[in-house]
């Protein structure tokens, strides 16, 4: 047993409106700047729909994750080492960046400096990569906002697998959710596996996934690998970036700025303590289904004594432990198991989890037909089909998912019964398998879901492994060469590009 | 003023450029790694580069390898299993097929950075400039084939491997000895020591980095801490 901590996420999707705070202020914090325009380290798609970059969960088109051999061993679905080397020159499963979008910009000024028009004078876009006039915008990080678009390309979504998805073309049958995506930071990331540079890796300390600038060579093998398509290649400086889990604020025990900013407080950060020695087992098992069984039997009990006494044998700070004590994410994904690896058959083990949504019960209910179980709908009757979830959150598996959404449901039955009957019903938590204890903690943490009790985040202690008088007057973060930047005009290595364009100038 | 020429262009430049191919991309590495990459510009326009970079490359690596390989070997080594009319026959008939392959996805590469507006725009002076310098080095490489043929003895081949292996032995021999050769040889060659004079400037730094180390990578995961290790694992101070 090898002990690991990692600082992991959930996010609750029942709550989740639409707003894209998080999108934007991760945006405006680390990826506003030249090459990583088309990046959003965050993005929210509207399910269902194919997503950004187009079809990123489609693996038999972009070969993301990890693929299970016949003799019982994982290796990435792009290819073994060899092939990944072999397909070094041009990568054969890599995104263009009409995937994503071409970046633009609009022509702003026009609309202070255009002469006296018949018409109303219009900004029309503009490339960020040519700077020349663009005539249309084909897609975006979410095209498909609110169910825009036809459902015939919608429906292409791969979470159809298995479902009659024709009826959800109806205007009385459509449904609708919405998915943030970040960085899983897995614990067996495929990007990092596929990195022929070494240049990616997870740390110890708190399970972020980086990617070291220095390192990288821009092989662009990373961002096939990813099976969530999180790691973009950025065009100006020809390396790889992705998520830092705003590691510089997590460290210093905040909340990173997508979960700081969610205005529907749907965000939730802990520790989750694991055991690294189970990782490749628990990524191998056959049957894709287990895989969310298998990743909750690498994460270990913070309060079990052995396990406490093998955490300090190997390093983590007691503060991280009594956090994981606390730990929001252990409560919601082990405790009362309403949190889900996305995509847990692409064998990566991912860190960030997602609390499924309900939805209004199906047309069934105006026929009189609603299926109800005990005093409770039943989860099957719910507008977004049961298999439409699991096949995002559970690799198909209906049965955890249906158990996640009966406990939401009963959280609201409890609660509605004590505040507006005062009646306590404790049979209502007995049903699910819960207590009306955790059912009232759920509704602290999950409804209520105060500041304090989303983010348990214990901090990094630098100090015990950097000199801080040896940083006194050091740059901080910087790109490039320490205080120097690496793509600085007149630099003599590669600086100072071509560059006739200027996205302002009005054509 | 000829043998001049020849002294600085044949003795002189040789090591001029090779001076500052490896101390500059020594001092490129040690004090400008972000600048240090491949530069792919796959992500941005797919269209004939899988043809293109994929020809290229292949067909360069063979010739890198033949031209070390061709003109470091020793003549007494490789004539004790050939002729060196055989050898030269090889040179040109393998350079000639690997020359043409690479001709082929050199000129789409170059065709793409041209009049790609997407690539053209995101191109420095350098990206275009070392594309276009090794179209002509190759140009002019495939320019020798003919001549080569023409006198099949070997003999030319000799002349430009004794003093390649001069220069590296750091016993250059006499430039007179090159005077002789058609101008396609020697634009080629001081082409081909242009080549390293850029190096460090541009791109082709990333050759350096080819990460043949993977497949020597044990696992998949690459993990790293800050935390203080324990003695047994720290580096004796």
């Amino acid at each position: 047993m090898k002990i690991r901590a990692q600082i992991a996420m959930v996010l609750n999707l029942d709550k989740c409106i639409g707003c894209h705070t998080c999108s934007v202020t991760c945006k405006n914090v680390w990826t506003s700047r030249e090459g990583m325009e088309y990046a959003w380290f965050n993005n929210v798609e509207t399910k269902p729909g194919i997503g950004y970059p187009k079809d990123w969960e489609n693996q038999k088109r972009w070969n993301g994750g990890w693929t299970r051999k016949r003799n019982g061993r994982i290796q990435p679905r792009i290819g073994s080492k060899w092939r990944i080397l072999a397909n070094i020159f041009a990568n054969p499963d890599l995104p263009e960046i009409d995937d994503y979008y071409e970046p633009f910009t609009f022509d702003y000024e026009h609309l202070q400096k255009a002469p006296e028009l018949e018409a109303f004078p219009t900004a029309r876009p503009r490339s960020l990569i040519t700077g020349q006039r663009m005539e249309k915008i084909e897609w975006g990080p979410n095209w498909e906002e609110i169910l825009g678009g036809e459902f015939a390309k919608r429906s292409a979504d791969s979470n159809f697998e298995g479902v009659e998805k024709e009826i959800y073309g109806q205007f009385e049958n459509t449904f609708m959710m919405y998915l943030p995506r970040l960085c899983e930071h897995c614990l067996n990331p495929a990007c990092v596996a596929a990195c022929p540079s070494g240049a990616i890796y997870k740390r110890e300390e708190d399970g972020i996934v980086l990617i070291d600038q220095d390192k990288c060579r821009g092989w662009r093998m990373c961002v096939s690998g990813c099976p969530y398509k999180k790691v973009y290649f950025n065009w100006s400086s020809g390396k790889s970036e992705k998520c830092i889990f705003c590691y510089p604020r997590i460290e210093a025990g905040q909340p990173t700025v997508c979960s700081e900013t969610c205005v529907g407080r749907i965000r939730y950060l802990g520790v989750m303590l694991y055991d690294a020695d189970r990782i490749e087992q628990a990524a191998s098992v056959a049957d894709e289904k287990k895989l969310y069984d298998a990743q909750m039997d690498v994460f270990l009990d913070p309060g079990d004594e052995e396990v406490i006494a093998q955490a300090r044998r190997d390093g983590v700070p007691d503060a991280w432990l009594e956090a994981a004590r606390q730990s929001p994410i252990w409560k919601m994904a082990m405790e009362w198991k309403v949190a889900f690896p996305l995509h847990p058959e692409y064998r990566t083990l991912p860190m960030v989890w997602y609390v499924p949504p309900l939805s209004p019960i199906q047309s069934a209910a105006e026929a009189g037909k609603m299926g109800v179980s005990g005093a409770m709908p039943d989860v099957r009757s719910l507008r977004i089909p049961l298999r439409y979830l699991a096949n995002l959150l559970t690799a198909g598996d209906e049965e955890p998912v249906a158990r996640g959404l009966e406990r939401m449901l009963a959280m609201r039955a409890y609660m509605r019964s004590k505040t507006v009957d005062g009646v306590i019903d404790g049979a209502i938590a007995a049903r699910v398998g819960l207590t009306a204890a955790q059912i009232e903690e759920m509704y602290h943490i999950m409804a209520i879901a105060n500041y304090e009790d989303r983010f348990v985040i214990p901090t990094a202690h630098r100090e015990t492994s950097e000199d801080a008088y040896q940083l006194r007057g050091a740059c901080g973060f910087s790109f490039g060469n320490g205080c120097a930047p690496g793509d600085e005009a007149g630099n003599l290595f590669d600086g100072g590009k071509l560059r006739p364009k200027n996205p302002m100038e009005v054509a | 003023m000829r043998d001049f020429i020849f002294q600085l262009l044949f003795v002189w430049y040789p090591y001029v450029c090779l001076t500052v191919f490896l101390l500059g991309s020594l001092i490129r590495f040690d004090r400008e790694q972000y600048t240090w990459r491949a530069s792919s510009s796959q992500m941005l326009r797919k269209r004939q580069l899988t043809w293109g970079s994929n020809l290229f490359h292949a067909g360069i690596l063979f010739l890198l390898l033949g031209h070390t390989v061709g003109l470091l070997t020793p003549t007494s080594v490789y004539t004790l299993v050939m002729t060196v009319e055989q050898k030269q026959l090889i040179a040109v008939a393998a350079g000639g097929v690997a020359g043409v392959v690479c001709f082929v996805g050199l000129t789409m590469l170059l065709h793409r950075r041209l009049f790609d507006v997407r690539i053209r725009s995101t191109s420095s002076a350098m990206d275009i400039a070392i594309l276009a310098l090794m179209w002509l080095q190759l140009c002019l490489g495939l320019l020798t084939l003919p001549l080569s043929l023409a006198h099949s003895d070997g003999s030319v081949m000799l002349i430009l491997s004794y003093w390649a292996q001069g220069i590296v032995t750091l016993h250059p021999v006499d430039p007179a000895t090159l005077q002789g050769l058609a101008w396609p040889y020697l634009t080629h060659l001081v082409l081909g020591m242009t080549l390293f004079l850029v190096f460090p400037f541009s791109r082709l730094v990333h050759i350096w980095s080819a990460p043949v180390w993977y497949l020597g990578r044990r696992g998949y995961q690459v993990v790293r801490t800050r935390r203080p290790q324990p003695a047994s694992r720290r580096p004796a101070e």
